[in-house]
C-alpha cells in the first residue's frame, strides 16, 4: 500500500492529508457537543434557565454546523483524493503495460492484466477510501471520547478499562478466524465461475454431446461447495454485531447502576449520565469501525499486491543505454550465434544457433512447420523479444544499441495475429504515419490490394470499425495490417503469415506491387504456402528452431526434403 | 474483462417490474417459510429491545435517581429490579440479533445456491441463439454480480430495513407518548431530512449514472488496448495510446469524485441535522419543562426524566432514517440484478418436441429389429405412431435437405433452397467464403436451430420428430474452436462417451495421432488441463477433439474446419487416423483447405447461402467454375 501511495499526485496528496485533518474537526465537534448536551440538560434544564438553554443550545446548533461543514468537506476531500489516488494508480499500470515487452505481457497474460486495473484498482479505492476516512476517525474517536468520558467522571470511565480490551479481543479473534475461511471461499468462488465460463464457451460442444446432466452435476458440486464455504466464513462473521451490543449494553447497565448510585448521592448530576452514555456510544462504535476496516483491508490486500506486481516489474527490454543519435543505417540483417528461450535458460531454446545475414534491400522467405520458431524469430529483430544469447544486428549495429522508436520505426511488421482498433479505416491506417496525407494512405492500400474493397465500403475510408476490426473479413484484415505497415516506409518490412487469409491471387498482387515499390526495402515473408515464398532471393526452412536450409526455390526443391514435402502436400491434385 | 465492468455498465437500471420480482424472490424464500417468519420476530424483538431500552431510561432517572437524591438511605430495591429487567431486554435483544443473523446466513447461502442451480439448469437447455445475442460477460455477471447484491439484499439489506423501520415506528410512538408538542417538532426535523435525503440522493444517483457510463469507457479501452499492446509495440504507439487513456481516465476520475462526494457527505449531514433537531428539542423541551414546573403545561407537561429520554430518542431517530434511504438503493439495485436473473430463468428453452428415441437394437436372420436394453453396437430409431403402433428403423446416418431455407434473424435468409442427400458412408464436403452458410448447415443437421417440418430428414424421418439428445448422440461434431474442460486429458476425451474405458479413450487418441504427444505430457493422460487447455497447442487441442469425437463412435460426424490449426505437414500425418475415423461414417466436412476436401464423394460450393456448384472433386475441376477457381487460388477464401 505505501508504495502505492508514493504514485499520488501532489495535488491528491493534500488532500489526502486535508480529509483526516478535517475529520479531527468532526470528531472534535461531535465528541463536545454530548458535553454541551449534558450542561443543557443539568445546568439550564435542572435550575429552569432560559437563558442558559437558548445559549448553550445556540452553541451547539454553531458546533453542529462547524460539524457538518467539517464532515461535508471532509467528504469531498476523501472522494477528490480516493479517486485521484485510483486514477494515479490506473495511469501508472496502463503506462507500465503499454512499457511492457511481449515477454512482461506473456508472464502476466493479458486477461489478467486486464483484471488487475479494472477490480483490483477498484478494490485498492475503496480501501484507501476506508484508510483515509474510518482509520483515521475511529482512532481519533476512541480517543478523544475516552478523554471526554474520562474527565466527566473518572470512576465511571474505568468500566472502559474491562469493556475496551474485551470487546477488542473478541472482534480480533473473530476476524483471524474469519480471514482464512473468507479466502477459502472466495477460492469455491473462482472455480464456480470458472465452470460456468467454461460452459459459455464451450456451449455448443456441451450441447452436441448431451452433456447438459453431465454439467449440471458438476455446477452443482461447485455451487455446494460456495454455499458451504459461505456459511462457514459468514457464521463467524454474525457473531460481530451480538458481542458488540453484549458489552456496550453491559457498560450501559454498568453505567446506569454506578452512576445512579453516584447521582443518588450526589455526586454526579443526570445530565452526566446521558452525556456519559453518548461516550459509550462512540467508543465501542470506533472500535467496531476500526475492525471493520481492518477486515476490508486484509480483503484488499490481495488485489493491492496484483497491482503491485505489475507496478513493480520492469520492462525486459530497456533502452536505457543506448545511443540516442544512432539511426538505422540501411536494411541489413545479421544474425550472429542467436539463441532465443521465451524462459531465458538455455535448456529449453526455441531458437538454437542462428546464423543468418540477409542484405538490404532482399527479399526473404521463412518456411516451418507449426512450432518451429518462425515468429520467434522475426520477433527479434525488432527487439519484441530479447536473445538470450548471441546478437542480432540490424543496418550492421546491434538491435541493443539503439534507442527503441529508432530501432522500430525502421521496421514495420505485419503480425500472425493482428489487431485493428476501433475507429475509422483511415484512423487505423494513420497508426503507420501519424501525418500520412489522403494520397499516401490510398497509395498504400493499392500496394497492399485493400483500396478497392474499401471504395466498395458506402463510407470508403471513413467506414467505422468495430473493436478488433469486427466489420471487415479475415483477409480484408490482414490487407488493412499491410497497408498500415506500408505506411510506416520502413527499411524492413516482415509479414509473419499475414496474407494466410487471402487468396493466392491477391497475394502475388501484392508480392509485385512490394517487389515495384519496395525494391529498396528488405522484406521478410513468413508463410505457409510454398506459392507466397517461391520468388524471394533466399527462402529459409526452418525446423524445430533451427535452421534447416538456406537456398532459393529451386535449390531447395533439389536438396530440401522438408521442403520439397511442404511443397509436394500443397501441390497434389493441381492440373 | 468481460463479467465485471459488463455488470458495472449494466448497473444502476431500475427495477422494471418490482412486485413481481418481489414476488418471484419470496417464492424462492419460501422454502424457509417457518425460519423467515421466525426471523422477522426477532427482527422486532431486537429493534424493540433498543427502543424499550432507551425509552426504560426516563423511568429510571425520573422513578429511581431523582427521588432519591440527597437521601441517606435510599431503597434501591426498586432500582435494581428496574436495572434486572433492563438487562433482560438487552440479553434478550442480543441474543435475538444473533439468532436472525445467523439464520439470515443459512437463507441467503441456501436461497443463492437454489438460484444458482437453477440458472445454470436453465442455462444448459437454452437455444445457442440466446447464447449468439448475449454476451459471455453479461451471462456471467448475472451468476456474480447479480447474485452478490442479491445476497447483500437477503442478509443485510432487509433485515436492516425491518429493524430500521421498527425503531423508527418504536421510537415515534415512544416519542408521542413522552410529548406530543415536541413530537411535532420531530416530524417538523423529518420532512427536513426526507428533503435533504431526496435532494442529495438523487443528485449522487445521477452521478453514479454518469461513472458507470465511464468505467464502461476506460474499460472498454483498457481492454482493447491491452488485447492490442503487441500491435501498440510494432508502431512504436505507447505515447499516443497513453495520451488518449489519460484523457478518458480524467473523465471517469471527475464523475467518480462527483458521485462519491455525494455519497460521502450524505452521513455528515444527516448526523449534523440530528444534533441541530436535538438543540432545537432542547431548547423547546427545557422551555416545556420549566413551564411544566410552574403548572402552565398541563396534559403536555413534561418531567426532567421524560425530557432527557426524549433527547436520547432525537439522536436514535436519525440512524435508522439515514439507514432505510441507504438500504432502499441497495434494494432497487438488488431487485434490478434479481430481474435480470429471472430474464434469463424466463428465457424460453430448446423446444423438443421429438418422441422417436434411440434404442439398442438387433436384427435377427429375417432382418426384424428388436429393442434390447443392452449395448449391441446395433442402433434403432424407435418411432411411435399415432395409432398406437411402433416402428423400427436401423440407424444407418442417411441425411436429406429439401428446399431448405433459413435465416437467423427473420428477415435476411442465410440458406436458400438447400437440397441434398448424403448416403450413409459418404463424405460431403462444403466449400466457401465466409458467410456462405457452410457452417450453417451443419448447425440444422443437429437442430441447434430449427426448421420447418419435413424439410431435413435422418434415415429417413422428421429430424423435429427425434428427441435432440438422441439426435445429437448420433452425431459428433469437431469444431473450429476447440474447448476444452477443467479435468484431465482422459476426462476431456470420454467428454465423447461418458461410458467409454480407459483403453477405448486410449485407442481413440490413438486413433486421432494424439497418443504421442499425450504420453510426452508431464502426467501423460492426466495432465490436468485448466483454462480451456491453456496449456496445449492450437492444434494439439484439435487432436483431441478429434480423438473425443472417435470416442463418441457416431454414425455421422461433421468436422468444421477440424483441421485448420494443423500444419499440412501434421495434417498428412494424421490423415491416416482422420480417414479410419470417417470409415463407414457420413461425413460433413467444412474445409479452408482444399486440399482436405479432395476425396469426398461430392463438393458443394456455397454462396451467399446457395449452392452454386455440386459433385466429385474430378468433375469440379473440369467445369472450370467457382470451384476451378477457388482451387487454382484465383479466388479469396476467408
Amino acid at each position: 500500500m505505501k508504495k502505492l501511495l508514493s504514485l499520488l499526485e501532489k495535488k491528491y496528496r493534500w488532500y489526502s492529508i486535508l480529509t483526516p485533518i478535517l475529520i479531527v474537526g468532526e470528531v472534535i465537534m461531535e465528541v463536545i457537543i454530548p458535553m454541551i448536551m449534558a450542561q443543557i440538560v443539568d445546568v439550564g434544564i435542572a435550575n429552569n434557565d432560559i437563558r442558559y438553554v437558548l445559549i448553550a443550545g445556540g452553541l451547539m446548533v454553531l458546533m453542529a454546523m462547524l460539524s457538518l461543514g467539517f464532515g461535508a468537506g471532509a467528504g469531498r476531500t476523501a472522494a477528490i483524493a480516493g479517486m485521484g489516488f485510483a486514477k494515479n494508480v490506473r495511469r501508472e499500470m496502463f503506462h507500465k503495460i503499454q512499457d511492457f515487452s511481449y515477454s512482461n505481457v506473456d508472464r502476466f497474460s493479458t486477461s489478467s492484466l486486464i483484471t488487475r486495473i479494472t477490480t483490483d484498482v477498484t478494490n485498492a479505492q475503496n480501501a484507501f477510501m476506508m484508510v483515509i476516512r474510518m482509520l483515521v476517525r475511529s482512532p481519533i474517536m476512541l480517543i478523544s471520547a475516552s478523554f471526554m468520558a474520562f474527565r466527566l467522571n473518572r470512576e465511571l470511565s474505568m468500566i472502559f478499562l474491562f469493556a475496551i480490551p474485551i470487546l477488542a479481543i473478541a472482534l480480533a479473534l473473530i476476524i483471524t478466524k474469519a480471514y482464512p475461511r473468507f479466502q477459502h471461499m472466495l477460492k469455491k468462488y473462482d472455480k464456480l465461475n470458472a465452470k460456468v465460463q467454461e460452459n459459455l464457451i464451450g456451449i455448443r460442444v456441451v450441447k452436441a454431446f448431451v452433456r447438459g446432466d453431465y454439467e449440471n452435476e458438476g455446477f452443482e458440486e461447485a455451487s455446494a461447495a460456495v454455499r458451504d464455504t459461505q456459511l462457514k466464513a459468514e457464521r463467524t462473521i454474525v457473531l460481530n454485531m451480538p458481542i458488540m451490543q453484549l458489552v456496550m449494553y453491559s457498560c450501559i447497565i454498568a453505567v446506569l447502576w454506578i452512576g445512579g448510585n453516584m447521582i443518588i448521592n450526589g455526586s454526579m448530576e443526570t445530565g452526566n449520565l446521558v452525556a456519559f452514555i453518548s461516550y459509550i456510544t462512540q467508543i465501542l462504535m470506533s472500535l467496531m469501525m476500526i475492525s471493520m476496516a481492518f477486515t476490508m483491508l486484509v480483503i484488499s490486500k490481495a488485489s493491492v499486491n496484483r497491482i503491485y506486481e505489475v507496478i513493480n516489474d520492469t520492462p525486459d527490454i530497456s533502452d536505457a543505454d543506448a545511443d540516442e543519435t544512432l539511426t538505422v543505417k540501411d536494411g541489413s540483417i545479421d544474425f550472429d550465434q542467436v539463441c532465443f528461450s521465451y524462459k531465458g535458460d538455455l535448456t529449453s531454446c526455441a531458437l538454437r544457433n542462428i546464423d543468418l545475414h540477409i542484405k538490404s534491400g532482399e527479399t526473404v522467405g521463412i518456411i516451418g512447420g507449426t512450432g518451429s520458431s518462425k515468429s520467434s524469430l522475426v520477433h527479434l529483430i525488432p527487439r519484441l523479444y530479447e536473445v538470450t544469447d548471441g546478437s542480432v544486428k540490424v543496418g550492421g549495429r546491434d538491435v541493443r544499441d539503439y534507442k527503441l522508436p529508432a530501432l522500430r520505426n525502421e521496421i514495420a511488421m505485419v503480425l500472425q495475429k493482428n489487431v485493428l482498433f476501433s475507429g475509422t479505416i483511415k484512423d487505423n491506417l494513420r497508426w503507420g504515419k501519424e501525418d500520412a496525407s489522403d494520397e499516401e494512405i490510398i497509395a498504400a492500400c493499392k500496394a497492399a490490394q485493400a483500396h478497392d474493397f474499401i471504395m466498395s465500403f458506402p463510407d470508403g475510408y471513413d467506414t467505422e470499425l468495430g473493436q478488433g476490426g469486427v466489420n471487415v473479413s479475415g483477409g480484408q484484415k490482414q490487407r488493412l495490417c499491410i497497408a498500415r505497415a506500408l505506411l510506416k516506409k520502413p527499411k524492413i518490412i516482415i509479414l509473419d503469415d499475414s496474407t494466410s487469409a487471402v487468396d493466392t491471387a491477391t497475394d502475388s498482387k501484392i508480392r509485385a506491387a512490394f517487389a515495384r515499390d519496395l525494391a529498396d526495402t528488405t522484406t521478410i515473408i513468413i508463410a505457409q504456402r510454398v506459392s507466397s515464398v517461391c520468388d524471394a532471393d533466399k527462402i529459409i526452412v526452418l525446423d524445430n528452431g533451427r535452421i534447416h536450409a538456406v537456398g532459393t526455390h529451386e535449390e531447395l526443391l533439389k536438396t530440401n526434403e522438408i521442403y520439397r514435402e511442404v511443397y509436394e502436400s500443397q501441390q497434389k491434385g493441381v492440373a | 474483462m468481460g463479467p465485471n465492468n459488463k455488470a458495472s455498465r449494466n448497473g444502476g437500471h431500475k427495477p422494471k417490474n418490482t412486485k413481481q420480482t418481489m414476488h418471484r424472490i419470496f417464492s424462492y424464500l419460501s422454502a424457509y417459510k417457518i425460519q423467515l417468519i421466525l426471523v422477522t420476530i426477532l427482527v422486532i424483538i431486537s429493534a424493540g429491545a433498543t427502543v424499550a431500552g432507551t425509552y426504560m431510561l426516563q423511568p429510571i432517572v425520573d422513578d429511581y435517581i431523582v427521588p432519591f437524591i440527597g437521601t441517606h438511605n435510599p431503597d434501591l430495591s426498586g432500582f435494581i429490579k428496574i436495572m434486572l429487567l433492563l438487562g433482560s431486554i438487552y440479553i434478550i435483544g442480543a441474543i435475538s440479533s444473533y439468532v436472525y443473523n445467523r439464520i439470515m446466513v443459512n437463507i441467503s447461502t441456501g436461497t443463492l445456491y437454489n438460484i444458482r442451480k437453477d440458472m445454470f439448469t436453465h442455462m444448459e437447455t437454452l437455444p445457442i441463439r440466446y447464447f449468439d445475442k448475449h454476451t459471455h460477460g453479461e451471462i456471467m455477471s448475472r451468476y456474480t454480480n447479480d447474485t452478490d447484491t442479491l445476497r447483500n439484499m437477503m442478509s443485510q439489506s432487509v433485515p436492516q430495513l425491518i429493524s430500521s423501520t421498527v425503531t423508527v415506528v418504536g421510537v415515534f410512538i415512544s416519542m408521542c407518548i413522552l410529548s406530543l408538542p415536541l413530537t411535532l417538532l420531530v416530524i417538523l426535523m423529518l420532512l427536513v431530512m426526507m428533503a435533504v435525503v431526496k435532494k442529495i440522493g438523487s443528485k449522487s444517483a445521477l452521478y453514479f449514472r454518469k461513472q458507470q457510463a465511464e468505467i464502461g469507457n476506460v474499460n472498454g479501452y483498457v481492454e482493447e488496448l491491452v488485447e492490442g499492446q503487441r500491435v501498440v509495440k510494432v508502431f512504436c504507439h505507447e505515447a499516443e495510446s497513453k495520451a488518449e487513456f489519460d484523457k478518458k481516465n480524467e473523465q471517469l476520475c471527475y464523475a467518480a469524485t462527483q458521485a462519491n462526494t455525494f455519497a460521502n457527505i450524505l452521513m455528515p449531514v444527516m448526523g449534523n441535522l440530528s444534533y441541530i433537531h436535538y438543540a432545537l428539542t432542547a431548547v423547546v423541551g427545557a422551555t416545556i419543562a420549566i413551564l411544566t414546573t410552574q403548572g402552565r403545561m398541563g396534559v403536555f407537561g413534561l418531567g426532567l426524566g421524560a425530557l432527557v429520554a426524549f433527547l436520547q430518542f432525537t439522536r436514535s431517530f436519525s440512524q435508522p432514517i439515514t439507514q432505510i434511504s441507504q438500504q432502499v438503493n441497495t434494494i432497487l439495485n438488488a431487485l434490478a440484478g434479481a430481474e435480470r436473473i429471472f430474464a434469463l430463468l424466463d428465457e424460453e428453452p430448446e423446444v423438443d418436441n421429438g418422441y422417436v428415441t434411440l434404442v439398442n437394437a438387433t436384427v435377427d436372420k429375417d432382418g426384424n429389429i428388436h429393442e434390447t436394453d443392452h449395448h449391441t453396437g446395433t442402433w434403432a430409431w424407435k418411432h411411435p405412431h399415432g395409432d398406437g403402433t411402433l416402428t423400427y428403423t436401423l440407424l444407418r446416418g442417411a441425411v436429406e435437405f429439401e428446399n431448405v431455407d433459413f435465416g437467423y434473424e427473420p428477415n435476411k435468409l442465410v440458406l436458400n433452397n438447400i437440397s441434398l442427400y448424403a448416403n450413409p458412408g459418404e463424405k460431403i464436403a462444403f466449400v466457401g467464403s465466409t458467410g456462405a452458410g457452410k457452417t450453417t448447415i451443419t448447425n440444422l443437421i443437429n437442430r441447434f436451430y430449427d426448421v420447418p417440418d419435413g424439410k431435413i430428414r435422418y434415415d429417413g424421418i422428421n429430424i423435429n420428430k427425434i428427441k435432440k439428445a438422441d439426435l445429437r448422440r448420433s452425431l459428433s461434431m469437431v469444431l473450429q474452436d476447440t474447448h476444452l474442460f477443467t479435468g484431465t486429458v482422459m476426462d476431456n476425451i470420454r467428454y465423447g462417451n461418458l461410458h467409454a474405458t480407459d483403453e477405448e479413450v486410449i485407442a481413440a487418441a490413438k486413433l486421432a495421432n494424439a497418443h504421442w504427444f499425450i504420453t510426452h505430457l508431464p502426467d501423460g493422460y492426466n495432465t490436468m488441463l485448466s483454462g480451456d487447455g491453456s496449456n496445449l497447442s492450437q492444434g494439439q487441442r484439435q487432436l483431441l477433439a478429434i480423438a473425443r469425437a472417435a470416442v463418441a463412435d457416431p454414425p455421422v460426424l461433421i468436422l468444421d474446419e477440424a483441421t485448420s490449426s494443423i500444419d499440412t505437414r501434421t495434417e498428412a500425418l494424421i490423415e491416416k487416423g482422420m480417414d479410419k475415423l470417417m470409415e463407414g461414417r457420413t461425413v460433413f466436412v467444412i474445409a479452408h483447405r482444399l486440399s482436405t476436401v479432395r476425396n469426398s464423394q461430392a463438393i458443394m460450393v456455397l454462396e451467399h447461402g446457395e449452392i452454386i456448384e455440386r459433385g466429385s472433386h474430378d468433375k469440379l475441376i473440369a467445369d472450370k467454375g467457382k470451384y476451378y477457381q477457388l482451387y487454382t487460388g484465383m479466388f479469396e477464401l476467408s
